[in-house]
């Protein structure tokens, strides 16, 4: 029998004009939206509904840490470049330049968690559960799930730069689109943080 | 990969480097601002406004959404509707309770 090819992977599908794996990606990320924009609707509810926000008092950048949570945007937006530059070195045909930006991309994730690791276990030290009041459910939820989609990002990257680089020398145009498509994602994974990281750190 | 597609992708370098500067400044930004202790409305205000640039940045260059097919603009354009219903809709049932802003 032979192979099974799920048709339009790499020339554009005639009704759409896009290769089925973009437009399957781009799909993934609108129900991405939902899923966040019912967490973040969520939070814009249990908050208003309280009198003080966080409920023991304070700011809630005197109760997290801002300085730490800079920082991860910063590295966030990093692997967001580092991740088009493997993209484009695919792009330009250069595979070893593709393993260096791609390797940037993870080395960067595993940074954001580690970082992550340092605020939770400070505020579990504390006491500081998803337990203890509204603020710290909201909290630990939203950068939760979050924090699972880094973990998301981490494995199809990792699998991209190790035995899927083997579709390089089969289909290279098809293993760009690949890298494209998981780009797109990580991207995504980004621009949730943007919000995430003022309306919960800062606001 | 062509050559063409090859002078395509290199010319597209500078801007996604200038993107990375402008999304670690507005990321900057956005910290010092939140230590001006706004009052509650112009914070809200000033802070979403600029994740919202930032997120248009990174839509638009980064996720190559400036040069994008119709058919992701429509998956899109759905999209934002929605999540504006799912945004508004359980909250509009508590503003009429609340005439203050979150966490006044």
């Amino acid at each position: 029998m032979s192979e099974t090819v799920i048709p339009y992977m790499v020339k554009p599908h005639p009704v759409t004009g896009i290769p089925n794996g973009k437009f399957g990606i781009w799909l993934f990320l609108a129900s991405e939206v939902m899923l966040f924009g019912a967490l973040f609707s969520s939070y814009v509810l249990i908050r208003t509904g309280m009198p003080h926000w966080p409920p023991e008092g304070g700011l809630s950048s005197e109760v997290l840490n801002v300085p730490l949570a800079t920082l991860n945007t910063a590295v966030l937006i990093t692997s967001s470049i580092t991740m088009v530059l493997a993209w484009a070195s695919c792009k330009m045909g250069n595979l070893p330049r593709f393993r260096l930006w791609m390797g940037a991309t993870i080395a960067l994730a595993f940074v954001f968690l580690v970082v992550k690791y340092f605020e939770y276990s400070h505020k579990f030290h504390l006491g500081h559960t998803p337990a203890h009041d509204n603020f710290y459910a909201v909290y630990f939820t939203m950068t939760g799930l979050h924090g699972l989609h880094i973990v998301g990002g981490i494995i199809v990257n990792g699998y991209l730069l190790g035995p899927g680089t083997k579709l390089w020398a089969k289909d290279p145009e098809h293993f760009t689109n690949r890298v494209e498509n998981a780009g797109l994602y990580w991207h995504f994974v980004d621009l949730v943080w943007i919000f995430l990281f003022p309306s919960l750190y800062l606001l | 990969m062509d050559a063409a597609q090859h002078e395509d992708v290199s010319k597209h370098m500078g801007q996604y480097y200038v993107v990375f500067v402008a999304l670690l400044c507005l990321t900057a930004v956005t910290v010092g601002v939140s230590y001006l202790h706004l009052a509650r409305p112009a914070a809200i205000a000033v802070a979403l406004v600029i994740a919202t640039v930032k997120a248009g940045l990174v839509a638009a260059v980064f996720m190559h959404l400036i040069s994008e097919r119709k058919v992701i603009y429509a998956v899109l354009i759905i999209t934002a509707v929605f999540f504006a219903v799912l945004l508004l809709l359980p909250n509009l049932t508590t503003f009429e309770h609340h005439s203050g802003l979150p966490g006044t």
